[in-house]
Formats: structure tokens, C-alpha cells, sequence
């Protein structure tokens, strides 16, 4: 399978030009970019680890660039890996762009467990194949 | 009003609390001086008087019809702080090539209104005068909202940015799609729609706005095959995904008890009509802050007051009173689509839903400075006759805070609902892109479409099928302005 979570999953995989172009956009509006990454993708885990603190205070994509690309040498193939942006606008506070960057190299999805409870209702769980293995051994 | 005699011999001696008829101008509802206060409510209505009819009794007589007056003096005023109760109009201007009608602007002390009742402010401001024999029809245009108002109500259960964050969606528009066709499918055979649409890759599907309980299916059926569909297709793409069920029902009691077997079964939206009443509507917001639901509101009903320029109330206004009210989404227009939508007219809308501070705008329709004061963003959705062909018009008219509803365009795909909601999410993603990278959108559409579809056939398919499809029609709810007026106060 292939997870559609962020902005472009539709879309073929971004090249490094194509998502340091995002990373400027969101620096031209204030926003501070994230890096994230995680082997958890379960659609309700909010919180992926951090790759240090969003850049607050980085002038142009290259510096963005050049943490993720340090994120990819120890992560990459066995995690997935997303920038986000903050915009600390009132009435906002919180994200403006999410997407992904990598995957990992085999993506095996996700059971549905259905248990039957009263009446006809069935109370679901989504739950990654992947998510058997301990952390850091998933991929 | 025409026909009291203004001309008796006795009026200048006569007082203003003598037994009588009285000229509504004359009741103190006319008040060319008065400056509204920060606190008043201010109500922007067109007027059009029956012919010889004075505009300036005529607003006077609204100004008092939807205050404190009736139809002749009354000692009982005597009792009360009647000059504080009574609306005042302050101005009255003729509307610009509207010959025989006229914008009067009439305020209302803060304490004609109960706290947060929707209920009691349009009682107050439409519940009488629309059938006044001296007019020949009447709009509300606007109303100014004082923040001393806004505050005394919730606002949106759950808002944009809290939506946000529980779908993990950003930066783009969510993808929605109306199950069609509305009426007659089984339980199981909805939910099969439902899945498809998901799967495929919209973020909700929707009930119409007259799915309720009928023969051909009950409400529980629908509710159990959609959250089987909703997380079948979670769990195959790794997304949050809703279907927006309709609990709209004949009673309170009724909507309760959908609402909560809806969240039982783990639904993390629910949707009502407009015509169930602005107190349901009331209620339901309450009910979704509680139970941590979004609530999406189907404007049904509402262009039969709506949409013509002379009589009724304007969207503007719903669209604020459902901002109090506390939906956390309301169909607002798609300007290209198949129902009724003037483009600056319904940026105004747009704007009303979701800034904090929406400045006059007379070219969008906007009266006055609307202060918002912090209160919770309203998702606009645009719903009706739009395809994944007009992608780069919706996101360049109505930007990246909005639904984008195609219902016949991913039913209708000629390879299947999944493809059509692939077509739709890729052409999406790929105008997002584009635009962040700073391209034209509306210069270079059609060629960032077609570069999009070289790597998705479905989209291809999509291009093809509808590339022709456009309403162009004329509106009929457009602002009647003057470009160079002045603040409106």
C-alpha cells in the first residue's frame, strides 16, 4: 500500500527540487519549518519524533535541505519522514503544510480488527503490520 | 402610514405619549444624529416602500416594528427607558440603480438582545416587519455584529484549525464528494459508494441534505455500512477519513439519539440541515463541543430567502448567525458551480467564515467592519456542479480553508468512484504544488492539469469527460454599490 497521509501523497514521490521549493514557500510566509519522522504510521499518532526544534529562524531552503538530508542518512529506508510548517499567527498557531519526503522501502499497510459488540455495532482498530515489531526494527 | 393625515391642525401641540396614531419618524425611531455606540447591533436593510411612501417613515417604521413600537402611541412606554429601547435609524441612502429603494441603517441597543440566542436576535430583527403593508419588500443586507454580542456565544464546536489538526490535513482543501444518487439506495449499497469515494482518495463523503430515515433505508443501517466503509478505507490508506452523517430528524430527541449512535460507532463528524431552525442548530453546537464532533451544516432551504435582491434576508447574514450559532461547516457557493453565485458576493461569505477581521467591503457586500474577536473559523464547502477540470478557478477563488464537494464529478467518472476521487485528489495536489511554487494558476490551469494527468490516467479520463461542462449564468444576488463610497458608519 501506499500511505496518503500529507499534502502530495498522490503524487509522484517529490524530488529534492521540488520540495525545497514548499520549504521556501513556507519561509516566505514566516512559517517554521519541522522535520519529523516515525515508523508508527498509524493515522492517530500525532506525535512523529523531532529532528531537533523547528527552524525558526532559517533564511532559505538550503538550510532546511540540509537537516533533512541528515535525517535521511539515519533514518531513511526504515522511516517514514514529513516537514511540517508553524505559523504563530493569532487565530492560527499551529500547522500550514504537512508532506511527506521519504517512506519507507516496504510499505505493508494495515489490519482492521472488527469486534462485534451489542446490536449490530462493531467497534473498529486500525492497526500497522509493521507495528508487531519493536520500535526501530519495523522496516 | 400613508394614510395617516399629517396635516391635523392639533399635531404640534399634541405630546408624544397622547392616545393615537403617530408617524413612526416622529416616535423617535428616526434619529438622523445619532452615532451608533461600540455595544449597538447595526441592521443594514433595502428597503422598497409602496409607492408614495416616504423612505424615511418607512425605515422609521421598521426601526420601530422591530424594536419596541406598534402601530399607535402606547402610555406603557412611560414605564421603561423606552429612548434606550427604541431602534434608532440613522441614515437612509438611496441604492445605487435601485430606483424606489433605499438602504436605511438602523441601530439597536445591545440590551434588546438575550445572550447567545440566535433565536431571539432574528425574532427581534426579521420576526415582524417582513409582511409590513407599507413596504413593497425588504432585505436584511448585513448586520454589524458588536464583539459585546459575539461573546456571549460559543462559536464553531470544533473550528478550522482544530479540524485541522484532528484529520491531519493541511495546506490544501478537503475533498469531499455527496453520495448520489440521493435518494433510493440501500444501507449496503450507500456504504459501497462510500468506500469507493474514500478508498480513492477524498477525505469525506456526505449524506444529502434529504437522507433522513425513509423505507428504502433506515438511519442505523446507513450509520453501521458507512463507519464499516470509513474505516475499511482508513485502514487502506493510512488517512483519516469521515462521512458526514445526517442526523436531521423530526425532534430533538431524535437528532440526540443519531447523533450519539453516530459517535458510538466512532464517527468524527455529524451534519444537519438549515431548516431544522436556528435553536436546533443552537443545540446541536453545543452538543458536538461536548462530544468532540464536527458538525457540518447543509445549507438547505435557504434560497427562498436568500437570492432575491429585494426581499428576504441575505446569506451574509446566516452565514454570520451560523458563525455564532457554532457549525463548524456551511456550503457557502462555488461561484463556477450549478447554483447561484456572484464572485464578490461570495468572497464575502468566504471571508465571514473564516477571518478574524473582515473590513467593509461594499464591491463584496460586506456593510461594515465585522470584529470576530477571536471566535472560531467556519469551514465554507463548495458544493454543486463542480469538476476536477475547474481545479485551478476553485483554488484561486476560494483558496486552501475550504471543502471542495464534487459529487457527480466522482460518481459520475467514467472508470468508477475510485477513479474519480483519485482524478480529483491528484489534480488537487498537483494545483497546491504548483501554487506554492509560484505559478499562475489561473494562467497556466489547464497546463498543470494536463502535465498532472500524464502520470494518472483516471484524472486523464476525468479532463475528458467534463472539459466542456461550465454555468455561466447571471446572478441575481449582486451587490448594488457605488466604488468610490465611504465607511458606511
Amino acid at each position: 500500500m501506499r500511505l496518503t497521509q500529507g499534502a502530495f501523497s498522490f503524487l509522484p514521490d517529490l524530488t529534492d527540487e521540488q520540495i525545497a521549493k514548499q520549504v521556501q514557500y513556507c519561509i516566505d510566509k514566516g512559517w517554521a519549518v519541522n522535520i519529523e519522522f516515525t515508523d508508527d504510521p498509524h493515522p492517530r499518532n500525532t506525535y512523529w519524533e523531532l529532528w531537533g526544534h523547528p527552524m525558526f529562524d532559517v533564511p532559505d531552503a538550503a538550510g532546511v535541505m540540509f537537516e533533512l538530508n541528515e535525517c535521511r542518512k539515519a533514518y531513511k529506508g526504515r522511516h517514514y519522514i514529513r516537514l511540517s510548517a508553524f505559523d504563530a499567527t493569532h487565530t492560527w498557531e499551529s500547522l500550514r503544510l504537512s508532506f511527506l519526503t521519504d517512506r519507507p522501502t516496504e510499505e505493508p499497510g494495515f489490519v482492521l480488527e472488527r469486534q462485534e459488540i451489542e446490536g449490530r455495532s462493531i467497534r473498529y482498530t486500525t492497526r500497522a503490520y509493521a507495528a508487531n515489531r519493536p520500535e526501530g526494527a519495523r522496516y | 402610514m400613508n394614510a395617516i393625515d399629517k396635516t391635523k391642525p392639533t399635531e404640534e401641540k399634541r405630546s408624544r405619549y397622547s392616545a393615537g396614531v403617530m408617524e413612526y419618524r416622529k416616535m423617535g425611531y428616526w434619529q438622523p444624529d445619532y452615532e451608533p455606540k461600540d455595544t449597538d447591533v447595526i441592521a443594514v436593510f433595502r428597503i422598497t416602500p409602496q409607492d408614495g411612501v416616504d423612505e424615511i417613515e418607512a425605515s422609521a417604521a421598521v426601526a420601530g416594528e422591530s424594536s419596541t413600537a406598534t402601530w399607535t402611541v402606547v402610555w406603557t412606554d412611560r414605564l421603561t427607558a423606552c429612548d434606550k429601547y427604541r431602534a434608532k435609524c440613522y441614515r437612509v441612502d438611496p441604492v445605487p440603480n435601485g430606483p424606489g429603494s433605499w438602504f436605511a441603517y438602523i441601530a439597536y441597543d445591545l440590551d434588546l438582545f438575550e445572550n447567545g440566542s440566535i433565536a431571539n436576535l432574528s425574532a427581534s430583527i426579521i420576526g415582524n416587519v417582513f409582511g409590513f403593508k407599507p413596504l413593497k419588500a425588504l432585505r436584511l443586507e448585513d448586520m454589524r455584529l458588536p464583539v459585546a454580542y459575539i461573546k456571549t456565544f460559543d462559536g464553531p464546536a470544533t473550528g478550522i484549525v482544530v479540524e485541522r489538526e484532528r484529520l491531519d490535513k493541511f495546506g490544501r482543501p478537503l475533498l469531499g464528494a455527496t453520495v448520489k444518487p440521493k435518494l433510493g439506495l440501500s444501507g449496503r449499497n450507500y456504504g459501497r459508494v462510500v468506500y469507493e469515494a474514500l478508498k480513492g482518495g477524498l477525505d469525506f463523503t456526505k449524506d444529502d441534505e434529504n437522507i433522513n430515515s425513509q423505507q428504502f433505508m433506515h438511519w442505523r443501517d446507513r450509520f453501521l455500512y458507512c463507519m464499516e466503509a470509513v474505516n475499511k478505507a482508513q485502514a487502506a490508506s493510512g488517512e483519516i477519513k469521515g462521512t458526514y452523517l445526517n442526523v436531521t430528524a423530526g425532534t430533538m430527541e431524535e437528532m440526540y439519539e443519531r447523533a450519539e449512535f453516530a459517535k458510538n460507532l466512532g464517527s468524527s463528524i455529524v451534519m444537519i440541515d438549515l431548516i431544522i431552525g436556528y435553536t436546533a442548530i443552537q443545540s446541536m453546537a453545543k452538543w458536538c463541543r461536548r462530544n468532540d464532533m464536527i458538525l457540518h451544516l447543509h445549507r438547505a432551504g435557504h434560497s427562498t430567502y436568500t437570492r432575491q435582491k429585494n426581499h428576504g434576508v441575505s446569506f451574509r447574514v446566516i452565514t454570520k448567525w451560523m458563525r455564532l450559532a457554532g457549525v463548524d461547516h456551511i456550503h457557502a457557493g462555488t461561484v463556477v458551480g450549478k447554483l447561484e453565485g456572484d464572485p464578490h458576493t461570495t468572497k464575502g461569505y468566504y471571508d465571514l467564515c473564516r477571518e478574524d477581521f473582515v473590513p467593509q467591503n461594499l464591491a463584496h457586500g460586506i456593510f461594515f467592519d465585522q470584529p470576530w474577536a477571536s471566535t472560531r473559523k467556519l469551514m465554507p464547502v463548495a458544493s454543486g456542479g463542480i469538476h476536477a477540470g475547474q481545479m485551478h478557478q476553485l483554488i484561486d477563488l476560494l483558496g486552501e480553508d475550504v471543502v471542495l464537494q464534487f459529487g457527480g464529478g466522482t460518481i459520475g467518472h467514467p472508470m468508477g468512484i475510485q477513479a474519480g476521487a483519485t482524478a480529483n485528489r491528484v489534480a488537487l495536489e498537483a494545483m497546491i504544488l504548483a501554487r506554492n511554487e509560484g505559478r499562475d494558476l489561473l494562467g497556466e490551469g489547464p497546463e498543470i492539469l494536463k502535465e498532472a494527468a500524464r502520470h494518472c490516467m483516471p484524472l486523464k479520463q476525468a479532463l475528458e469527460t467534463w472539459k466542456d461542462v461550465t454555468f455561466n449564468y447571471t446572478s441575481t444576488d449582486t451587490p448594488d454599490f457605488v466604488p468610490q463610497a465611504t465607511a458606511a458608519e
